[in-house]
């Protein structure tokens, strides 16, 4: 059971996965891991997500969500589940 | 008629350029405060409207919602629903960016909620062009219910139109623009029946978020309401804010056309240079050389013209006033302490004047950015940049500035290291003793040697801080969710009207601020100089000239000994020879060691507590601060006092010692207990005390 709930968390395109430049359509958290003030700036689902830069060392990413242009932890951008809409 | 006076709240998210309508709103007309209880900066303004309308402005603190999760942000909900504040606004002006309309338009939807008659004024028109965006208002004034002022207020555009439409507030609809109850009807409809007397929106704020109102307190609430768990309450707050966004987006999709064709690309091209992974780091760093290095160059002709200034002015009020008490008191006392703070005046006012400029032009958030990473792996987070770097402005509104950081712990480490960093008070200090110990001199014929000396300053400051944040990170046990969300704004050229005020109310603040304690102390300093207890301090000149007797020495020798036996056997010469034990082993004469006990009050009481005594001390009186000091010696070796040794102890001591009683105010404040302010206290001092003492034994 275990190895197969690993699995299926690694097969989800999340916004972390995404490469510089890519835009994806954002599908689905859990709110109770989402902070609210990412919501109020324009983080829910269908909303279009575009990973503009990530910082040196990786992390953090620097989005367009929506519009709005700012800047998550790698971990956080983990949970949300996107769909890709450009290669 | 009769003058009428209401009261106009400013909102908006950060970034929207609400601090530039206020200022064009008010001018210099503005009083800062803090509101009672809290260090929230509390900024209201005086703005006439029309011949018969005069308006009080409230700028409150910038919020993305109303859903707060910061003090700043309580402050907003606090007033905005509490209708028997003296400040309860008449009209509510929703400050947005033509921009970003789209997430500056949750907030408003917010606003409208509370039945308060709102308009919104959408910033940076002049803009629109350039960004392809054209608005149908009429429509969007009908679907948000509202009137719509176009504002610039970086090319004042609209500010005229904006008062006069303020004045018809009574005529602006005060109702919702849409109905957010409908998240969940049946959970309202009970709140509504258990409650009838007050505002369901009100009600909904008040059971999630931790405020408490006078007459609605959270407690009386619990049993009735609390029938939801917090994660039903979370996915409530998800549905609400989905809800609003709909709305926004249907009236968006009307009322707003944008031709993402004309808009330019300076902005990503900007941050790609700006957080690359060499560039992105260089830039920054040659950013905070230049700050450092132009803080001591341009400041050297003003500081040393308002030193000299004073010297001549202490001269000239002995000579013409008549001799007595009264006079020392002035030429001693009062005209060499004042003297000491405003001759700081000049390096202040840069430093102030740049950090004010990165703020303004957005850069700030792309060093968050860039840094977020390394910081973390001290235990900080990104965002402790910002109250790092204000923290070379002053400590206080630097930790208040910790509060956007959402992980307590992060937040806490910043807290405590962020007294390291080397505060505006510790400048004067720093620059009076670069000046008497480190040669004038150029290093690879641009380096000034003293500038570089000040920027090693800082940097140990800010080493300091991170080594003690990586230290702490390994002590504090303290399990937090992480959370970290930061707004990456549009690059903006920083507008001069608001950074000028900026600069100008801080520099005020400075002088009056610190200019009492230091003035107060210069006093009773000078007072205890000028009288001791013992029949020594009376006989002095009998003393004195039965020792010489045997002596050939000039009437000024004379003098001059006599006055500085006197100061000996004064009152703070007394306390001063007491504690000489302690720090002699750093290098200290009791002059150094009674100017580091006055400047506990505040680090730059030390130029003026020893332009104080050495006024007293010496019989000439035109000398500068720092002449007076540089020529200083021990009695006993006949070496200077102000040597390379006892300097760098002196330096170091005053990097890292603990010496501001608000610091450690604020940080009670802001931790809610008493531990942590004084773990920093015995901590940073005790450190410093090694740490000079150290370096004056290797150096002497």
């Amino acid at each position: 059971m275990q190895s197969i709930f690993n699995l299926n968390k690694k097969l989800k395109t999340t916004i972390a996965s995404l490469k510089k430049g890519e835009k994806a359509i954002i599908k689905d958290f859990d709110a109770d891991v989402i902070p609210l003030k990412l919501l109020e700036m324009g983080c829910l689902p269908g909303n279009t997500v575009e990973l503009l830069q990530i910082a040196p060392f990786g992390d953090p990413l620097y989005l367009d969500i929506n519009g709005s242009h700012l800047a998550i932890r790698i971990e956080t951008a983990r949970e949300i589940e996107v769909d890709s809409i450009t290669k | 008629m009769t003058k009428q006076n209401i009261n106009v709240a400013l909102i908006g998210n950060p970034n929207v350029g609400k601090t530039s309508v206020f200022n064009q709103l008010t001018g210099l007309n503005q009083q800062v405060g803090n509101y009672p209880g809290i260090t929230v900066e509390k900024k209201v303004g005086f703005c006439k409207l029309s011949h018969n309308i005069n308006a009080n402005v409230i700028d409150l603190p910038g919020t993305y919602s109303l859903n707060a999760s910061s003090a700043d942000e309580n402050v907003v909900i606090e007033l905005l629903l509490n209708k028997k504040d003296k400040l309860f606004p008449d009209v509510i002006v929703v400050v947005s960016e033509v921009e970003n309309l789209k997430r500056n338009l949750l907030l408003f939807t917010q606003i409208k909620d509370l039945e308060i008659p709102t308009i919104l004024v959408i910033n940076m028109i002049d803009r629109m062009q350039l960004k392809g965006i054209s608005l149908d208002i009429p429509f969007l004034e009908e679907q948000l219910k509202t009137k719509i002022a176009l504002v610039s207020s970086r090319k004042n555009i609209g500010i005229d139109e904006l008062k006069t439409l303020i004045t018809t507030y009574k005529t602006i609809s005060t109702e919702p623009c849409l109905n957010a109850s409908s998240i969940d009807d049946d959970y309202f409809n009970t709140l509504r029946k258990t409650f009838p007397n007050q505002s369901l929106y009100k009600l909904w704020l008040v059971i999630t978020q931790d405020v408490n109102f006078a007459d609605l307190n959270r407690n009386t609430l619990e049993k009735q309401s609390f029938t939801k768990t917090n994660s039903e309450l979370k996915k409530l707050q998800q549905k609400e804010t989905i809800k609003r966004y709909q709305f926004i987006n249907n009236t968006l999709k009307i009322g707003q056309k944008i031709d993402s064709a004309t808009a330019t690309d300076f902005r990503s091209q900007l941050d790609r240079v700006l957080t690359h992974k060499v560039w992105g780091y260089l830039i920054f760093f040659v950013i905070l050389f230049g700050i450092f290095q132009s803080i001591f160059e341009w400041s050297k002709i003003p500081m040393d013209f308002i030193d000299s200034s004073f010297a001549s002015l202490s001269t000239a009020a002995s000579e013409y006033l008549p001799p007595g008490a009264f006079t020392n008191l002035i030429a001693q006392g009062i005209i060499p302490g004042i003297g000491g703070i405003l001759m700081f005046i000049p390096q202040i006012t840069f430093l102030f004047l740049f950090i004010s400029i990165l703020e303004e032009s957005g850069y700030m958030s792309r060093v968050v950015f860039l840094m977020d990473k390394i910081m973390r792996r001290f235990g900080l987070s990104g965002k402790s940049v910002v109250p790092l770097i204000s923290g070379t402005a002053c400590a206080i509104p630097a930790i208040m500035a910790t509060r956007n950081i959402e992980n307590w712990k992060e937040r806490l480490i910043t807290i405590l290291v962020t007294p390291f960093t080397t505060c505006s008070a510790r400048l004067p200090v720093y620059a009076i003793i670069i000046g008497l110990v480190i040669p004038d001199e150029y290093f690879l014929g641009f380096l000034n040697l003293q500038g570089l000396t000040l920027m090693l300053l800082y940097l140990l400051g800010f080493g300091m801080a991170i080594l003690s944040a990586y230290s702490l990170n390994k002590v504090l046990q303290l399990n937090c969710k992480t959370f970290f969300v930061v707004e990456m704004p549009n690059y903006k050229l920083p507008m001069f009207k608001n950074v000028m005020i900026t600069v100008v109310e801080k520099t005020k603040a400075f002088v009056f601020g610190a200019g009492k304690i230091i003035l107060a102390i210069s006093v009773i300093l000078w007072f205890l100089a000028s009288n001791g207890p013992s029949e020594k301090f009376r006989n002095a000149a009998t003393i004195i000239s039965s020792k010489v007797e045997n002596k050939t020495l000039s009437a000024l020798e004379i003098e001059n000994k006599v006055a500085s036996f006197k100061l000996e056997n004064s009152y703070i010469g007394i306390m001063g020879k007491t504690i000489e034990p302690a720090i002699s082993p750093l290098g200290y004469d009791w002059k150094i060691g009674v100017a580091i006990i006055s400047s506990f009050a505040a680090r730059e009481v030390f130029v003026g507590t020893l332009a104080t005594i050495y006024s007293v001390g010496g019989s000439e009186n035109e000398t500068t601060i720092k002449n007076k000091m540089a020529t200083e010696t021990n009695p006993e070796t006949g070496e200077k006092i102000f040597n390379f040794a006892s300097g760098i102890s002196l330096l170091l001591f005053y990097a890292f010692a603990l010496q501001c009683i608000s610091t450690l105010a604020v940080t009670k404040k802001e931790t809610n207990s008493w531990k942590w302010p004084l773990g920093q206290l015995i901590f940073m001092s005790s450190f410093a005390y090694i740490v000079a003492l150290i370096a004056y034994q290797i150096l002497k």
